[in-house]
């Protein structure tokens, strides 16, 4: 005899409480909110070398820009009537970045028309996160340049140690500009040790390169960039300055010199690699970083600005879409000479 | 100083008095020569370039109406008296059309019908249509509710009630976009004359139906019954006699069980959802004199 | 004959937290009979078949209930012995309603199917073989529910070399492959055998993955009496995914829209091979699975041998109901399954599994933007860029979306999975091809 089924001994999911969604059922546990953790951990170490070089200006231009940033990005969500967004962090991350690439003089006033012009007029006004062609950080430190040249060069000396000249590392490539020997002297390993370290004027967060590096060390672990990015961004500049320092070595520095000073490093490992604004295929990544790495040593070299790190990743922002599409990837299968008729060649509809 | 700024004053509107009459010239020799009267219809259609006409938007609808002696009436957002007028500038005579209006033929709004499941995806009918099970509503055969008809109304004329689309017949010009729409198929043009319609869909068991929705059409023919020339059955379901509808009177004389057959103007007033608001405080009772012991 | 000295690892895949050991450890169990089976009339893909019982025909266990309405379509029988009763409507797995054929059990379960036992089958003729597999109804147990005798019958320009089967069970909880492989260890191979002879191939092969190494040893046991090679593969979801096993197995890539016969290779689940065997040696069509229950709300999650017919409600019951609140209950494993909003769905001929999942388990998807972070295109098998694409989908450029390949994607779910925007990347690509689908049928019609 079969056996009754006793339902009433038995717990069932009651229908109608259930949930409905299509496939997959189970996702991992990232989140953006915790990708931009991650991120601003791996910049702890950039933050800790700025509060140890530049004290309370470093302090100060943190608060201010990260500050900043978060209430520019709630004022326009609330103005826009949109659920608010800054619970992900990403204005907490353009903050810090956008303090990082500011100089020690830097003024209330300047950290308040950066922040604002990175989070509403380059994030919001394109649409919000994701949506943006352009790196904000980059984007408003060239704003910044261009617009209040003043203030943005406002470099003081560091709390320890002393610097060759009063001037800043790139700077001081105008002063040895026209002797083979003064640019040696600058490029002599003693002064690569102080770039190094970051016992030098610049940028609050760009000096030390090593704290840069334990962070961009950090972001290649948690996979939270493409590699492929800040290898050909440094590797471009050390060969392209490397040939122009063999073929005349009284125009620029050796290529060691080049990437311990000024934006390359902070640039490469933080910026360029920005997720929004950066190729999606790994040819197109490497693509981006040799144009951004060629970009910057063109006007570092010839230009009239003494750092390009910030124009060429915007530059090279402009050019992702471009890059995307050249540099596409075939899905698996994709055989040239295969006669299947559902199979389609790139750019053809039948 | 005052030499330098006025030559080059003078050279700057020099040069653009030279390059404005240039531009002047090429403007008239280069001219495009239209038809003045292609211009004057266009004016006069919407121009919401919806494609209802079935031509790729207003400027080629003008077009094909003058050149092509299209009828004007296949515009469904133009008035009677804009047609007139189009019939006045291109001398031939415009059809007459009747006022269609499009209809949701579904009651089921979230307070109204019930849930299968919590639903959680793309919010948009055509998406969650494709999951299986169809949205969050038991009947499947309702109105998901996520707007997609809303959204491609190019009048704005959809409003979606506690997740049930609703058609505000004086802002539809039947352009037909909603209709393709609906994964469901819930949407049909008719004649906007109409007031009374049978708002369901449903081709379930019609004892099955009471428990997906609190005004389901139970097909129980009691409007059919009440008069032959106003209802009819049509593939199962019971629908409004178009070529001969019924007026709001109607309503009240057939006394639907459920309540699907309606007015539209009380149909589209369906109460959205809120939590019943708590009862007036009763007026407090005279108090009783009383009695001493 | 050749064995592959190293499998090939395919593109991105992902590991998702295993939950196997809820039920890989524990015995299958039959389940008990039930008085009333609904047996879904359409369990294959093809032409629906047609019920060839009326309502109060007594019939036997095994008896055909329903014929084929097609060469691409598979008869059903009836799981046990009884009457018939009405033909109902009960959920479907995909959403929807469909036909069912109820049987009333009297109880007996007596077989009657009218097909003769084949136990000398390596000297009988192959269409004789193919014939039978045809009447036993037997169909992809995988999942995907194709006839097997049309699989088994390529067409003569296809010239076919390997038979590869498909036990690596890749997706997370389920675990009725590997119990089947472990328990009836023999049949699949002898099933595989069978299947071997009918395409006329000697390079068999039957990928598992390492996860399974009892399974492993016990077909390694007995595999070359049948002329089998077992080949342990990397533990990866998809793995078993029909284009990266061949891949891994034999290095040959199935061109995008093409099918494993271009490359020579016919897939068959394990799974399907043992219901060869029942079929050709015993005589018995489909009439039960192997089915895994589990989750960690279900009270006692395990493995049980359950007949078609019966439904979710009465499968729960046996693994002893739920114990904390589901928020999903799902057929098939979680990266693919359908999720249902009825406890009334009955178990198909590739109803591989009943997964239940908690509330923090499931996945919660949001209407975040896209990030660009390019995770998916890391992790997608196809190699397609699920991100992109995506963003297509939501402004309905599904000419764009064409062009960028999604008609290639297999939906398995790796790219959702591993989006840390919690976008329903799936349901997107699902969207598109539902549109491109209607597009070029509206264009054919056009042109008829």
């Amino acid at each position: 005899m079969s056996e009754e089924i006793e339902k009433n001994k038995v717990a069932l999911p009651e229908p109608g409480s259930l949930v409905l969604s299509t496939s997959p059922h189970v996702q991992d546990g990232d989140s953006i909110a915790r990708i931009m953790v991650k991120v601003l951990i791996c910049l702890l170490p950039a933050i800790a070398a700025s509060v140890w070089f530049f004290r309370f200006d470093a302090v100060r231009i943190l608060v201010y820009c990260a500050s900043f940033c978060i209430f520019a990005e709630y004022g326009w969500t609330l103005a826009t009537r949109q659920a608010p967004t800054v619970n992900d962090y990403s204005a907490v991350v353009t903050g810090v970045i956008l303090a990082l690439n500011l100089p020690p003089g830097a003024p209330w006033w300047l950290c308040f028309v950066g922040s604002v012009f990175a989070i509403i007029i380059v994030k919001e006004l394109f649409g919000g996160l994701g949506q943006n062609p352009f790196n904000p950080a980059a984007a408003a430190r060239v704003a910044l340049l261009v617009g209040f040249a003043g203030p943005m060069t406002r470099w003081a000396p560091p709390a320890t140690g002393s610097l060759i000249s009063g001037a800043t590392p790139l700077g001081a490539i105008h002063a040895a500009q026209g002797s083979a020997d003064a640019m040696a002297q600058l490029g002599c390993n003693e002064n690569l040790m102080k770039l190094f370290l970051g016992n030098v004027g610049g940028s609050i967060g760009e000096t030390s390169a090593l704290a840069i590096l334990i962070g961009g060390v950090g972001l290649m672990a948690f996979r939270l960039i493409k590699w492929q990015i800040p290898l050909a961004m440094i590797g471009t500049i050390f060969v392209f300055t490397g040939i122009v320092h063999l073929a005349a070595p009284g125009l620029t520095p050796s290529p060691v010199y080049h990437i311990l000073s000024g934006g390359v490093m902070i640039g490469a490992f933080f910026m360029a690699t920005d997720m929004v604004t950066s190729p999606i295929t790994p040819l197109g990544a490497l693509v981006f970083g040799v144009v951004i790495g060629l970009l910057t040593c063109v006007i570092r070299i010839w230009g009239a600005y003494p750092e390009g790190v910030s124009f060429s990743i915007v530059i090279a922002n402009a050019l992702v879409p471009l890059i995307d599409r050249m540099c596409y990837i075939r899905p698996f299968g994709w055989h040239s000479h295969s006669a299947s008729a559902l199979q389609i060649r790139r750019g053809e509809i039948k | 100083m005052l030499i330098t700024i006025l030559v080059s004053a003078g050279v700057v509107a020099a040069v653009g008095l030279l390059l404005g009459a240039l531009i002047g010239f090429t403007a008239k020799k280069f001219e495009v020569q239209t038809d003045p009267k292609i211009e004057a219809v266009q004016a006069l259609l919407p121009g919401a370039n919806c494609g209802g006409c079935g031509y790729a938007g207003c400027a080629d609808f003008a077009g094909a109406i003058v050149t092509k002696d299209a009828d004007p009436s296949g515009c469904s957002a133009c008035s009677d008296a804009m047609l007139a007028k189009i019939a006045e500038v291109t001398g031939k005579a415009a059809g007459k059309k009747e006022k269609m209006t499009a209809v949701v033929f579904c009651s089921g709004s979230f307070s109204r019908s019930e849930k299968a499941a919590d639903y959680n995806g793309v919010l948009d009918c055509r998406s969650a249509s494709i999951v299986a099970g169809g949205g969050g509503k038991a009947c499947r055969f309702g109105c998901l509710g996520y707007g997609s008809c809303a959204r491609a109304c190019p009048f704005g004329a959809i409003e979606i009630r506690d997740g049930l689309a609703v058609v505000h017949p004086e802002l539809c010009r039947a352009c037909g976009k909603c209709v393709n729409v609906c994964p469901r198929k819930l949407i049909r043009l008719v004649p906007a004359s109409a007031q009374v319609h049978v708002y369901c869909n449903s081709l379930e068991k019609p004892a099955k139906r009471r428990k997906l929705c609190k005004i389901p059409c139970l097909a129980c023919k009691k409007c059919i019954r009440t008069d032959e020339n106003h209802m009819q059955m049509q593939g199962g379901l019971v629908r409004v006699n178009y070529s001969n509808p019924p007026a709001p009177s109607f309503v009240e004389q057939v006394k639907c069980p459920t309540g699907a057959l309606q007015v539209e103007e009380l149909h589209r007033k369906l109460e959205p959802f809120k939590p019943a608001a708590p009862a007036p405080k009763a007026a407090p009772a005279a108090p009783k004199k009383e009695e001493s012991k | 004959m050749n064995i592959p000295i190293k499998t090939w690892h395919f593109h991105g895949g992902v590991h998702p937290a295993d939950g196997k050991a809820l039920s890989n450890s524990v015995p299958a169990q039959r389940a008990p009979l039930l008085d009333r089976y609904t047996v879904a009339i359409q369990q294959n893909i093809g032409a629906p078949p047609k019920p060839v019982v009326a309502k109060g025909d007594a019939v036997k266990k095994g008896q055909l209930i329903a014929e084929p309405g097609g060469f691409v379509s598979a008869p059903v029988h009836a799981p046990t012995s009884g009457t018939v009763g009405d033909i109902v409507e009960v959920p479907g797995a995909n959403g929807g309603a469909i036909q069912a054929i109820e049987i009333i059990s009297d109880g007996k379960d007596e077989w009657g199917s009218g097909l003769e036992p084949i136990p000398n089958w390596k000297n009988t003729d192959r269409e004789v073989l193919k014939k039978r597999i045809a009447e036993a109804g037997i169909v992809g147990m995988g999942g995907a529910a194709f006839p097997t005798h049309v699989k088994l019958s390529p067409p003569p320009e296809k010239v076919i070399d390997t038979l590869i089967l498909n036990g690596a069970e890749c997706e997370p909880y389920l675990t009725a492959d590997h119990r089947l492989m472990l328990e009836r260890t023999e049949a699949v191979l002898e099933g595989a055998a069978i299947a071997a002879k009918i395409l006329r191939v000697d390079r068999v092969f039957l990928g598992i993955e390492e996860n399974k190494p009892d399974a492993i040893a016990a077909l390694n046991g007995k595999a070359k009496d049948y002329g089998v090679t077992v080949v342990p593969l990397h533990v990866r979801y998809p793995q078993g995914g029909e284009k990266q096993l061949i891949y891994a197995l034999t290095g040959r890539s199935v061109a995008t829209g093409g099918l494993p016969m271009d490359v020579g290779c016919v897939v068959q689940n394990v799974g399907s091979c043992a219901a060869i065997r029942d079929a050709v040696v015993e005589g018995h069509p489909l009439i039960e699975r192997y089915t895994t229950v589990t989750g960690t709300p279900v009270a006692n999650p395990g493995t049980w041998i359950l007949r078609l017919g019966t439904t979710v409600e009465q499968a729960l019951t046996f693994a002893g109901g739920v114990k904390s609140r589901a928020a999903k209950v799902i057929m098939g494993g979680p990266m693919m399954g359908f999720a249902q909003t009825s406890l009334g769905v009955t178990i198909t001929k590739n109803s591989s599994g009943i997964l239940l999942l908690q509330w923090q388990e499931t996945s919660g998807y949001t209407s975040n933007p896209c990030i660009r972070c390019g995770r998916c295109v890391r992790a997608c098998p196809m190699k397609l860029l699920p991100g992109p694409v995506s963003v297509m989908v939501e402004s309905e450029h599904y000419d764009e979306a064409e062009k960028n390949y999604v008609m290639d994607c297999m939906e398995c779910g790796v790219c959702t999975y591993v989006c840390p925007a919690k976008r329903p990347l799936v349901q997107h690509f699902r969207r598109a091809k539902a549109e491109i689908n209607a597009k070029r049928r509206a264009a054919k019609a056009k042109q008829a």
